[in-house]
């Protein structure tokens, strides 16, 4: 009952818009309940990570639902529950490296609900299997031992742990909480330092006297330019004003405050101006499995100007942002469809939606999409938090973020509650 | 008393707000939420449902309202119950709004108010409300931010004690040809200052058959600058200092927050409380007071004016829908045949079925609803599990729950079937018509002044009938449906109310159908004519005719001023006269005070003669008397005593004419006793010089053209004015 009430409260905060604004905020909260809520879940003596998966996906569906559009929740829940497998299977590894009784007791679990802690039948080959998981691409190039990589968290002490107290089996279920939580606060960590930790790869991409475009208003893009001023790299910036929201006015009158010259011009000027840029530089709302972006709307007419010149067209995300899932038909399902009244001024044209006469259907019609989707081969490069990278190479990114499991957060029909 | 009563009240309040503004600037923001609007607009739904749940696209209005006031940071929120009080409290308890973490819903119910003003001294009395509060009514749909409009308010209650109340407005043109507002209400008129935003005058019901509005001529004195606005939209979302409800007690006979209330306090300079207004420019409010704004309303919903309170956002427990292109809102689970045609601006409920071959455009659909094949719907409502069989036609109506509609039935434009309504087989329901289970109240109103009276024993109706609707609730389907075969066709349940006089007027104004194409052309040549009429008439400026009138009203009450002071002229001659009597004062003297007197009221002497006559006149009646020749003589003595009196106000012949006039009027009215002695007395005032006789003949020859009636007294006295004639035709 107690895990209701925030969880209640944050579906509230994200279906009522004002409450939270912006992909980073939504992420970090999200994750903060989600860590309360694995923090309060009572693990029965089997199966553990089942009953986890259980929770947070019983709460990551009712967020996700409450606002569909803003994907930052469902990386979030997707991101946790990929940690929670991860650190089960470490501890499984480890355990039956220690060739324990733990393989007896796991015995128990007959009626195993997740794939990937199926051990009943062959512990052994559930470890061999660990091993063939597709490997990332850090760890080859790494080459670092696979129960080493797999968890970001201390996972070699965990092993040492894990093989001292193995037999106890309330133990091992501590361990496996604790080692989520562990690991849900690293990522916690993480989305609060997305900024910072793009932005130090700033100096790499911005040189000096180049010209910087963007359009609207981006924090990231914000910092990265900030950095890139720090670092005592002398530059232009060109904003697009970002019609209608205008949130590049803001944008202007920050760079101006920290000295960084600045040129502000009106969406439509963006293709006149863009033969002058060297680089465009621009946030995003979401990154997709394919590498297209979810971006403020204008930008799909940017990235094509900056196409059409040759610009490097560049988009920074934190990888809160980085989404698993495919666009399918995004200009509808994963746009949101604002209030006309940020375009027009509804006294002035009241007289136009006067259904009281006519034929009584609206003639007037307005339009006004938060989101523009920018394919992936309009985009040069991505820079997240772990790094630069292409459009094709976001899949593999992906994998390593999440698992294939997890892609459709549904709890299955034997879930009961 | 009342007048000292409120002085206390106010001073209290001003105590309590003087005592600490920063612990009223920190009190967690208070709302008065009306759950009744305390009209019939919307019966006969209103008899079965209260008004606020009424689905506004396939959500009950008043989680809009109750969304809002979570959204503007309000902590607080007392919903005043009062029809039907137990259906609104049982959803709210069964909704989100009583488990929220900050923001508290709280029911006050009772079942005897009959206007919001009642419901506000109730309020009152209970003592919950400590600092500023919103007062909103639970059928208002609003996206606006209040921080602006409350830190206004409190700035202007912190300099100015009597800023009481802050209306928001919002700019929306009224229709140019029918005058009236896109919510179907009528235009509005109101008068504000454009520096402090000071509102001067507020009139919703201004005369348009005139195309002119009264404005008191104080107004233009007081102020330097007024704009005058007739585009601008009431949101009926109002900022009140808690002196509000005081006041509300104080006058007990404030009934509706507008036309009571606003006007009371606009007309009321005695206390010098101030309104003040807010426009809103981006953000949107409105309210539902009638069919046609929920139709407008429900549109601007779907057309997102109101984002986030959209179908698409989950903002209060609604099922989640989806939008697609053009403006298609479809939740899930709808079963839908492939050859159906779904157009644009369209909202599908959770579960419905749509066959095949029917199209829908513009309207919304609620949960639950079978639609058969070959149906059209256009511009209608349709709430949640009714059943349209195939080949339906449904052109911009209402449809409540449940209702079901045989093969082939047919909805003309601005019909609304209430709950549970069978329409029979391929039966034609004519335009404008109401539906509903229950029968027509037998006190009908269509005009709004009656409407509380009307509403007081429209809910002790509305029980006695419910009774009897649930008592025979199971006998009634049958038997009504028996008894109402010719009227809702074969099969068919419910009763067709009928449409009052008068009314037919207001249901083309108030449907949900747009005004058709005639009386839309009726309307505008109708405006072509004011046009000429105006520009016949025009004077010195034209189009502000407001002007124009406000100089008429001043001779006006100029002409009402003048009539009371020659009353009280009359009486004052007349107490002098009496007094001149008594204590023998002499003449000369009483000429004197006379006089004074005509200069103290502004009178001419022909008025003075009248006035003396009139006294003596009096006196001569009241003079002890048997018989007409003894009040001949008693009138007689009187008049030779005080001649010297009365000539000297006759200077000329008009003023002898004058008390002629008088005396007939005497005669006719006050003083009928004389009418016998007319002639002889006329003869006696002949005698003693008071008259003479061009004036009498003037009088005779006056009087010829007159009616019948007013020659009583010329034939009456026909032998003296005969005789006078020949006299002056012997001097010749």
């Amino acid at each position: 009952m107690t895990q209701i009430e925030p969880q209640n409260q944050l579906t509230l905060d994200l279906s009522r818009k004002h409450k939270i604004e912006g992909s980073q905020a939504t992420a970090r909260q999200t994750a903060e309940l989600l860590r309360s809520v694995i923090s309060q879940q009572r693990v029965p003596y089997t199966n553990q990570a089942g009953a986890l998966i259980d929770a947070v996906k019983a709460i990551g569906e009712q967020l996700i639902a409450a606002n569909p559009v803003e994907l930052a929740v469902g990386n979030i829940v997707r991101r946790v529950l990929h940690i929670i497998r991860e650190e089960d299977l470490s501890l499984t590894t480890a355990a039956i490296g220690g060739l324990n009784l733990s393989a007896v007791s796991d015995d128990e679990n007959d009626d195993d609900r997740d794939g990937d802690s199926t051990l009943s039948a062959a512990a052994v080959a559930a470890a061999a299997r660990s091993t063939l998981r597709p490997p990332s691409l850090q760890t080859l190039l790494e080459d670092t031992p696979v129960s080493a990589a797999v968890p970001q968290t201390s996972s070699s002490g965990g092993d040492s742990e894990g093989k001292s107290k193995s037999a106890d089996k309330s133990s091992r279920s501590r361990k496996l909480k604790h080692d989520v939580i562990e690991a849900v606060n690293e990522l916690i960590q993480d989305i609060v330092t997305c900024h910072e930790q793009i932005a130090e790869q700033a100096v790499e991409h911005i040189h000096q006297n180049e010209v910087i475009l963007t359009l609207g208003s981006s924090r990231t893009v914000l910092e990265f330019l900030f950095a890139a001023k720090e670092k005592k790299r002398s530059f232009r910036v060109f904003v697009a004003e970002g019609a209608p929201r205008y949130q590049g006015h803001l944008l202007a009158k920050e760079l101006v405050a920290r000295g960084l010259q600045t040129t502000l011009i009106t969406d439509s000027a963006v293709f006149a101006m863009i033969s002058r840029v060297n680089m465009v530089i621009v946030g995003a709302h979401a990154v997709m499995a394919n590498g297209g972006v979810i971006a403020p709307v204008g930008m799909n007419l940017v990235a094509l100007a900056a196409q059409k010149h040759a610009v490097p067209f560049v988009v920074l995300a934190g990888s809160h942002k980085l989404c698993p899932l495919y666009p399918h038909n995004p200009e509808v399902l994963l746009n949101e469809l604002r209030s006309p009244s940020e375009l027009l001024d509804f006294g002035e044209f009241s007289d136009c939606m006067d259904f009281g006469s006519g034929s009584g259907s609206p003639l007037l019609h307005v339009v006004n999409p938060a989101f523009d989707y920018v394919p992936p081969k309009l985009v040069s490069l991505f820079i997240t938090d772990a790094g630069g990278h292409n459009p094709s190479y976001m899949y593999r990114l992906i994998a390593d973020y999440y698992s294939a499991d997890d892609l459709v957060v549904q709890r299955r029909a034997t879930a009961g509650n | 008393m009342g007048a000292q009563k409120k002085r206390a009240a106010a001073a209290a309040a001003a105590a309590r707000v003087s005592e600490d503004p920063d612990d009223l600037a920190r009190q967690p923001l208070q709302a008065i939420l009306l759950a009744d609007s305390f009209t019939t607009k919307f019966r006969p739904i209103t008899l079965e449902r209260p008004k606020v749940l009424l689905p506004l696209v396939n959500v009950p209005m008043i989680n809009y309202t109750l969304a809002w006031l979570e959204a503007a940071g309000v902590a607080e929120v007392f919903v005043f119950c009062c029809a039907h009080s137990k259906q609104v409290i049982d959803y709210l308890e069964n909704s989100e709004w009583f488990s929220q973490p900050n923001f508290t819903v709280k029911t006050i119910e009772s079942h005897n108010i009959i206007s919001a003003g009642d419901a506000l001294r109730l309020i009152y009395e209970q003592n919950v409300i400590h600092g500023d509060f919103v007062l909103i009514s639970g059928d208002t749909v609003s996206n606006m931010s209040l921080t602006q409009a409350l830190q206004e308010h409190k700035e202007r209650k912190k300099k100015d004690n009597n800023a009481v109340m802050t209306m928001i407005i919002k700019k929306s043109k009224p229709s140019p040809i029918t005058r009236q507002s896109r919510l179907g209400t009528d235009e509005l008129f109101m008068a504000i200052d454009p520096n402090t935003k000071q509102l001067l005058y507020y009139e919703d019901k201004a005369d348009h058959s005139k195309g002119t509005i009264c404005l008191d001529k104080m107004l233009l004195a007081e102020n330097p600058s007024i704009s005058l606005h007739n585009d601008k939209q009431d949101c009926y979302i109002d900022i009140c200092s808690p002196e509000v409800l005081s006041l509300f007690t104080d006058n007990f006979d404030y009934q509706h927050l507008r036309r009571h209330f606003v006007k009371g306090l606009l007309l009321d300079d005695i206390m010098g409380y101030k309104i003040f207004t807010h426009e809103i420019h981006s953000s949107y409010a409105a309210r539902i007071d009638n069919y046609r704004s929920y139709d407008i309303v429900s549109k601007d919903i779907i057309q997102r004016w109101t984002y986030p309170y959209v179908p698409d956002v989950k903002f209060c427990g609604n099922r989640a829908t989806k939008l697609e292109r053009r403006g298609m809102y479809r939740a899930l689970e709808i079963e839908q045949s492939r050859s159906a045609q779904v157009g644009s601006f369209t909202v599908i409920g959770y579960g419905t079925k749509i066959g095949s071959n029917s199209k829908i455009s513009d309207s919304v659909i609620g949960e639950g609803c079978t639609i058969g094949s070959n149906v059209l719907i256009e511009g209608s409502y349709i709430w949640d599990n009714v059943i349209i069989e195939d080949g339906c036609e449904l052109r911009h109506v209402i449809v409540c729950d449940g209702v079901i509609m045989k093969a082939g039935a047919v909805l003309k434009p601005g019909v609304v079937l209430s709950f549970k309504v069978v329409i029979g087989e391929r039966f034609v329901v004519p335009a404008y018509s109401k539906v509903s289970l229950l029968q027509q109240p037998t006190v009908h109103d269509s005009d709004e002044e009656l409407e509380y009276a009307d509403n007081s024993s429209g809910t002790v109706e509305f029980s006695s009938i419910q009774g009897t609707a649930d008592q025979s609730n199971g006998e009634m389907t049958s038997e009504s449906s028996e008894a109402h075969k010719p009227k809702l066709g074969t099969g068919g349940v419910g009763y067709i109310w009928s449409i009052c006089e008068g009314g037919q007027e207001e249901e083309w104004r108030h449907s949900v159908a747009p005004i058709p194409e005639d009386k839309l052309t009726e309307l505008s040549e109708a405006m072509d004519d004011d046009q000429e009429l105006v520009t016949q008439d025009r004077t010195a400026l034209s189009t502000s005719g407001e002007l124009i009138s406000d100089s008429n009203a001043s001779e006006g009450d100029d002409n009402e001023d003048s009539k009371d002071d020659s009353v009280y002229f009359e009486k004052e001659v007349e107490a002098t006269f009496l007094r001149a009597v008594e204590e023998n004062v002499k003449v000369d003297h009483v000429i004197l005070e006379v006089n004074s007197l005509r200069l103290s009221y502004n009178m001419t002497s022909a008025d003075c003669a009248g006035a003396v006559f009139y006294s003596m006149m009096k006196l001569a009646i009241k003079t002890p008397h048997s018989s007409a020749s003894e009040l001949q003589q008693n009138t007689a003595n009187i008049i030779t005593t005080w001649q010297k009196l009365l000539k000297s106000y006759l200077l000329e012949i008009d003023e002898e004419i004058e008390i002629i006039l008088k005396f007939e009027e005497m005669c006719l009215e006050s003083a009928k006793e004389f009418s016998p002695l007319f002639a002889r007395i006329l003869h006696i005032l002949y005698d003693k010089d008071i008259l003479q006789e061009d004036a009498i003949l003037r009088w005779a020859d006056e009087k010829e053209g007159a009616d019948e009636s007013d020659k009583v007294f010329v034939r009456q006295s026909e032998k003296f004015i005969q005789w006078l004639r020949e006299a002056s035709e012997e001097e010749d």
